[in-house]
């Protein structure tokens, strides 16, 4: 039913999504929601390893299995990652990134 | 050969002796540090007597001939098959003969400071730097190897240092031993410079192999060093020159000198070890040591002689003026070390001409005991009148009669008088200058004359003059009369010590005899000098005073020492500090230290250029790491396909 | 164009447009959503590529877990109504053209390869049977150890939340609030 549809416009989708994930990693100051840009950015690579396996390689599992993988990671990744925010916030009053730049010269 | 090495252990007690006293002597060991000290030195004297007894007269003699044996041989630092550093114990004539002496003065000063030095605070430091100064100066003696002489040289130089300075509250004896370090320090580096020439030509540090290579006219080194030449002498004189610049540092031959009287700022005891019988000595030691290679450079051994006895008759003169009772015993220890320098300088390696050589450490040896008498001595009267001053003493003989009779029989072993121990050794000393140079002979015999007049001087001011004002009386403990004794006992009996059987220049025995219508003039000449003392100084009155406005200006020089310090002042204040200090401080700062801070400077301003890069906002991070992958990316996939 | 196709084109652009809006919004809150519309769009994908077994993950693990996560932490740590502090307008036009030239460049690199790979003629039919044996063999292809390795580090995060979010010890309140969320 999908014969119509090149393995080419997949990634084209996963790619400008990708992109996505990364302006908003560069113009958001918000540490929640550079985390959820990363999280886009995940999930456009997932994209890419299902369609990947589909597409050429149809006898292995593999790249479900890097899928399944990386969205378990994702998951402690967002964890640990909100964890942080909420101590950060706890000892800023702010979750803003630019409030946060001790760490420098 | 090898059953010497139990001579290892007569350095090593005394360094075994300073570690601990060094470590835990305050704390722990202050009641018994002196008795440790001179015990552990009783023990090396015992050994060195030992060492004596086998080697003179037991196997230390092969054909009629002393042998040098080296008791150990220990390969230390090996730059090269043929050049290596080694520490070894060579026992030959003068090295046995000078453990005897180190030994037993160093013994005597022990003993007598548990008295001398009782009730000081810090008393086991004294002992430990004691024992330190002994180990470094039997080290010394020992040292087979040139270049181990150097490091012993050294610690000698340093352990000086810290007796010199034991009174450090007293900015004087601060002064003083600095003066003393820099100075000898100074003169460390000819010798350091003359060792190395000498090891360069002669392919190794091995005092006997020097002495095998350099005396053998055929021998390839002897023939590099001596074509070899720089500013018109011969490398062989350089270096033998700079190794005798060394040996006047640590002897206070002039220009030298002008440490020796200051360095007196030390314990009084510690006077009689360093400055009369040990380590000033060193520098006669060091070229009888070398003697062989200083024989094959004329030029050298006149530099000896002329520094000698310059050196011997310029602190004569200069002793006849002080009032200071210690310095004017420096003065007379810096004339009598003139008087053995240039008795090797005029003497010949072996043979009948080599009586020059024995003389020298023949009067090595009896100076020794009388010179460290004498300080002795003096350190009994500082310690009873409690100061250094003539005019502070006098008629102090019947309140003190040991140090009286003993202080008499050092000043009559000094001036020469038979049958004094001063008089043999002097004699030979006359001697052998009337067979090689008649100039020198008349130097040592006027010196010979003023040695007798300043000695009376003393010897009268002290104990005779006026009636003394000091009531109390008692002399110190008997430790402190004991030395006393045993080196007057010393001072009248080593002049009959057979020495020129023993200790000669090439290891033959040579036969010496006293020719009393020779020994008529120098005698005759003391006598009236002391007369002349006598005269002057015997009763308090104004005599003397007279003489004094006599001579005027000579006078005054002498008493101001010839004002040798003040142009060493003059040199280094007013020609040293503004001419070469200042513009080598002015290109430190300005050019050395003004690259380091350009260089500075430089990093610091890359660093405030770049130092926003690290702005703490961490999507500026992503940014740069998203350009870095850009252009990674660009990189591999278009450029380097 | 049949309905398959019609159903890829429908889902990318849900998935690309709920993402831009979901790295634009001004409001925290409404972000949240944007990316939760984007998540369920990718996990629609997944059911247009016939793998099940992960859209359901992906819906179970983004969408149940991730996302009310982000949701709960934007309520204790911020005024979800209140309009988020916006970029420079220089950081987003730069931001906004580094994203063009990454999607051109690599959209130039794909471009390439346009028609190249259909899907095979080999059917693709992952069960869960299959992926489940798989996931635990100890064969060359199995993947135990990752498993493992993966089980390790999701108790290390689990530990490692409730170190670093545990308040002092005066202040208690919603201490494990995010530590439930995680197991």
């Amino acid at each position: 039913m999908m014969q119509e549809i090149p393995l080419t416009h997949i990634l084209f989708v996963s790619t400008a999504l990708f992109f996505i994930g990364m302006y908003g990693l560069f113009t958001r100051r918000n540490l929640i929601t550079m985390l959820m840009s990363i999280e886009l950015m995940l999930n456009s690579v997932n994209i890419n390893f299902v369609a990947f396996n589909k597409y050429l390689f149809p006898d292995n599992l593999e790249g479900l299995f890097f899928t399944l993988f990386i969205i378990t990671i994702a998951a402690a990744e967002a964890a640990v990652a909100i964890a942080i925010i909420i101590n950060l916030y706890r000892s800023h009053h702010s979750i803003d990134v630019e409030d946060a730049t001790e760490m420098k010269y | 050969m090898s059953n010497y090495l139990y001579i290892l252990w007569i350095p090593l007690l005394p360094l075994v002796t300073f570690v601990l006293l060094g470590l835990f002597g305050r704390k722990y060991l202050s009641g018994i540090a002196g008795l440790l000290g001179t015990a552990s030195l009783f023990t090396s004297t015992i050994l060195s007597f030992v060492a004596a007894k086998q080697y003179f007269f037991e196997d230390g003699k092969v054909n009629g001939v002393f042998q040098k044996i080296v008791a150990l041989k220990y390969t230390w630092l090996e730059f090269s098959p043929n050049l290596s550093i080694d520490l070894g114990i060579i026992v030959d004539p003068i090295s046995v003969m000078m453990l005897v002496v180190v030994t037993s003065v160093s013994l005597m000063v022990h003993v007598f400071s548990l008295g001398y030095m009782k009730g000081e605070e810090r008393f086991a430091t004294y002992y430990a730097f004691l024992s330190l100064f002994t180990f470094s100066m039997l080290g010394l003696i020992l040292s087979s190897n040139i270049f181990q002489v150097y490091m012993f040289w050294e610690l000698v130089g340093v352990s000086s240092f810290l007796l010199i300075s034991y009174y450090f509250n007293k900015p004087s004896a601060v002064a003083a031993s600095k003066k003393a370090f820099i100075v000898t320090r100074f003169a460390d580096l000819g010798f350091l410079i003359g060792i190395l020439i000498l090891g360069y030509y002669g392919g190794s540090m091995d005092i006997g192999l020097l002495i095998e290579r350099f005396t053998s006219s055929s021998s390839t080194q002897f023939i590099s060093i001596t074509s070899a030449s720089f500013l018109g002498a011969s490398m062989l004189t350089w270096g033998l020159t700079l190794i005798f610049v060394g040996g006047a540092g640590k002897s206070a031959m002039f220009p030298l000198h002008i440490w020796l009287p200051d360095a007196m700022e030390g314990p009084t005891p510690v006077s009689a070890l360093i400055h009369a019988a040990t380590m000033v000595v060193a520098g006669v030691y060091l070229v009888a040591r070398m003697f062989p290679v200083f024989s094959m450079s004329e030029a050298a051994l006149n530099i000896v002689t002329y520094v000698g006895a310059a050196s011997a008759l310029f602190a004569a003169i200069i002793a006849c003026t002080q009032t200071d009772i210690k310095r004017v015993l420096a003065y007379s220890t810096m004339s009598q070390i003139g008087y053995m320098m240039f008795a090797l300088g005029i003497s010949k390696n072996g043979g009948e001409g080599g009586l020059g050589y024995m003389a020298s450490l023949f009067h090595l040896f009896t100076h020794a005991f009388f010179k460290s008498l004498l300080f002795l001595g003096a350190g009994a009267v500082i310690h009873m009148v409690h100061s250094n001053e003539m005019k502070d003493m006098g008629g102090l003989r019947k309140l003190m009669p040991v140090t009286h009779i003993a202080f008499l029989i050092a000043c009559l072993a000094i001036a020469g008088i038979p049958p004094f121990a001063g008089f043999f050794s002097k004699e030979e000393i006359l001697t052998a200058a009337f067979h090689e140079n008649k100039i020198i002979y008349g130097i040592a015999l006027f010196t010979a004359a003023l040695t007798s007049y300043y000695m009376f001087r003393l010897y009268f001011n002290i104990f005779w003059s006026k009636e003394t004002t000091i009531s109390h009386h008692g002399e110190g403990p008997w430790v402190m009369k004991l030395p006393l004794i045993i080196l007057a006992a010393c001072a009248v009996g080593v002049g009959f010590v057979p020495f020129s059987q023993f200790v000669t220049a090439d290891g033959k025995p040579l036969v010496t005899h006293i020719d009393w219508v020779f020994s008529i003039a120098p005698v005759v000449l003391s006598v009236l000098a002391i007369l002349l003392a006598a005269r002057f100084y015997k009763n308090e009155n104004d005599k003397s005073d007279k003489v004094v406005a006599g001579f005027g200006g000579l006078y005054t020089a002498a008493y101001k020492k010839f004002y040798v310090d003040e142009v060493y002042l003059f040199i280094t204040k007013k020609i040293i500090f503004p001419f070469i200090g200042q513009p080598i401080a002015w290109a430190d700062k300005n050019m050395v230290d003004g690259f380091m801070q350009l260089l500075a400077t430089i990093t610091a301003k890359i660093a405030l250029l770049i130092k926003g890069l690290q702005s703490g906002k961490v999507q500026n991070y992503a940014l740069f790491f998203f350009g870095g992958v850009v252009a990674l990316s660009i990189l591999f996939i278009y450029i380097w396909k | 164009m049949n309905i398959s196709s019609i159903l890829f084109y429908a889902i990318s652009a849900l998935i690309l447009g709920a993402g831009v809006l979901a790295v634009t919004s001004v409001k925290i809150f409404r972000a949240a959503i944007w990316l939760l519309f984007s998540l369920i769009g990718i996990a629609a994908l997944y059911f247009w590529m016939q793998v099940e077994f992960i859209a359901a993950i992906q819906i179970v693990v983004y969408v149940g877990g991730i996302v009310v996560l982000i949701i709960f932490s934007i309520f204790l740590t911020q005024n979800s109504g209140k309009e988020m502090n916006s970029p420079t307008m220089g950081k987003k036009i730069f931001s906004a053209m580094a994203a063009l030239f990454g999607i051109a460049f690599v959209g130039n690199l794909i471009a390439q390869y346009e028609g190249f790979a259909y899907p095979s003629a080999k059917p693709f039919d992952p069960n869960v049977a299959e992926i489940g044996t798989q996931m635990l063999s100890t064969t060359s292809h199995g993947f135990i150890l990752p498993f493992e390795v993966v089980s390790m580090l999701l108790l290390a995060a689990m530990v490692g939340c409730i170190v670093i979010a545990m308040r002092p010890k005066n202040d208690t309140e919603n201490i494990s609030l995010n530590n439930n969320e995680t197991k």
